[in-house]
């Protein structure tokens, strides 16, 4: 069996921008959380995740020996900081967009 | 000259970033220098807009300010100050800073202004923009307002080696304010990759400032900053071989810790094993970092390989103007209400000329800031702001805008209130490449 958990509580993250492509690191608070998160946290179920945000590619990279996935979002700011009409132009906020999204965690693990 | 180790503060890592714990650094932390990285592409383009409209002006705003709280701590520390706070106007601020040292009575007080970064009489038309889709610059329709390579230690290190008390750019890459006090003090050769990749990840680490010592971080319940109204401004202390500590002063609010760092490494990174500036290809992805005591960091082992052989150029233009206008509603029903406003000004923005397509309107506290991402998810509230918001090279457009907000007062929903509305210019930026021999920096020399 396995609950749904947000990522919220496993991880934290940072979101910075580029002209109209965002970067989010999400880190693992608990090293023995990464292999999950890693497996679950695909730059596909980004991409799927927010499909009218993100126009472009996702693509992820990947830092193990420090538990932590570099996320970089193509198109996806509107446009970015010089021509966006959102309030948050930069995205700042984007990284608590992915720390919403849920994993499924096996009920064994804490 | 000590070949032992060296101490380098951030004092800025944004523009309006704060200024007290920057003279607390100077005052306190025994640095051999203090850094403030102050320009966006955003701050950038805005620096030549001030120029344009006074000669005398476009450098950072709060330059002044600044110096006038560190100048004279930074003097009795032997701490010397590196600075982009020039942006689009390096010798009128190599200028002020002369002027606010005889203003404090420092006689004999030299800046080292770093110029060349401007590249605009270099572009032409058929110039391409690779961040706009090949396009060329002459396809955007707009003015330009100007361009800047980003120049890194080759620009720098001569004016280092002047030894100035401050040393002043404009574009320059921002690791690069870091990466050549550095170099000049351990003599690193300029083809070094690997030590050079090291000093970028220390320079990259400084400089947002407090975005490693507990800024932009803070997340009640997750993550805990302690003081976090006092946060301080880190200091690295850099061994011969670039491994650093990252920590802050004892008495300053804030953290370092693994968390805070991390964040702060993958910052504006894209691909981590080849973050590109104009000193090195960087790769962090080697780095190490642990924890060496408390708010004490190490980090080491980040590697390199040869520098690119272009240099990166921002392009500024003139992005018009950005309208934004807002009336609340709140208690029973704010919602409901909201959302009728809502429809109200779509549907009279729709009926203006050329305003069809060219706004947003957002609910905010039911769905704002991530309306675009999760459109489905509007929730409930009884404190709802309408927010309207357009960019347009028309003023009138923007002022029509504007009013029809403002009419919400008497002609919309129900015990609307609270209408605020501004307009603020606006910039566009597009990135091309140019090679190094196209360029030619230089130093000149002022003293008090």
């Amino acid at each position: 069996m396995s609950r749904k958990v947000p990522l919220h509580d496993l991880a934290h993250a940072r979101a910075g921008d580029k002209g109209n492509t965002s970067n989010i690191s999400v880190w693992a608070y608990d090293p023995g959380d990464y292999p999950l998160i890693k497996d679950q946290l695909t730059p596909e179920r980004i991409k799927a995740a927010f499909p009218k945000l993100i126009t472009g590619d996702v693509v992820r990279y990947e830092l193990d020996h420090l538990h932590g996935l570099n996320f970089v979002l193509g198109e996806a700011l509107e446009g970015g900081v010089n021509t966006s009409l959102g309030l948050d132009s930069h995205g700042k906020s984007w990284s608590f967009l992915v720390l919403g999204l849920e994993l499924d965690v096996p009920d064994n693990l804490t | 000259m000590t070949t032992d180790m060296m101490r380098m503060g951030s004092g800025a890592g944004f523009s309006s970033d704060r200024l007290g714990p920057a003279v607390d650094l100077a005052k306190q932390a025994e640095l051999d220098w203090l850094v403030f990285e102050t320009i966006g592409e955003r701050t950038l383009a805005f620096g030549h807009r001030d120029r344009l409209a006074n000669p005398s002006r476009g450098y950072n705003p709060q330059l002044a300010a600044r110096m006038r709280g560190v100048l004279q701590p930074c003097r009795d520390q032997g701490t010397r100050i590196m600075t982009n706070m020039g942006v689009a106007n390096v010798e009128a601020a190599a200028e002020v800073v002369i002027s606010v040292a005889r203003e404090l009575g420092m006689k004999g007080l030299k800046v080292a202004a770093v110029l060349g970064d401007e590249v605009t009489d270099q572009l032409n038309d058929d110039t391409i923009l690779f961040d706009y889709g090949g396009r060329t610059l002459g396809e955007v329709d707009r003015p330009l307002v100007g361009a800047n390579a980003y120049l890194g230690i080759d620009a720098i290190l001569p004016a280092v080696e002047t030894g100035a008390d401050v040393v002043i750019t404009g574009r320059v890459a921002d690791p690069s304010l870091f990466l050549a006090p550095i170099v000049n003090q351990f003599g690193w050769a300029r083809d070094d990759w690997a030590k050079l990749g090291q000093g970028t990840l220390v320079g990259h680490l400084m400089e947002c400032g407090m975005q490693i010592t507990g800024g932009y971080f803070a997340d009640p319940g997750r993550k805990h900053v302690p003081r976090p109204a006092e946060c301080g401004y880190p200091i690295a202390a850099i061994d011969p071989d670039g491994g650093a500590e990252i920590t802050k002063l004892e008495t300053a609010g804030g953290m370092v810790n693994m968390a805070t760092v991390k964040e702060q490494l993958m910052y504006e990174v894209h691909d981590p094993t080849r973050y590109l500036t104009p000193d090195v290809t960087a790769d962090f992805s080697t780095a190490r970092l642990n924890e060496s005591g408390q708010d004490r960091v190490r980090v080491a082992s980040a590697g390199g390989t040869e520098r690119p052989k272009q240099l990166k150029v921002t392009v500024g233009f003139d992005g018009g103007l950005l309208g934004e206008a807002g009336v609340s509603y709140a208690g029973v029903n704010a919602a409901a209400r909201a959302r009728l406003a809502a429809d109200i000004l779509r549907q009279r923005f729709d009926d203006v000329p050329g305003m069809a397509g060219q706004y947003r309107v957002d609910l905010i506290g039911l769905n704002s800031v991530h309306g675009t991402a999760k459109p489905d998810a509007e929730g409930e509230s009884q404190d709802v702001r309408v927010r309207a918001a357009m960019r347009s090279m028309d003023r009138d457009m923007i002022e029509t805008m504007l009013w029809e907000v403002e009419a919400m007062l008497c002609c919309g929903p129900a015990g609307g209130g609270g209408y605020r509305g501004q307009i603020t210019p606006g910039v566009v930026t597009h990135s091309t490449m140019i090679d190094r021999d196209a360029i030619s920096p230089s130093v000149k020399v002022y003293e008090a």
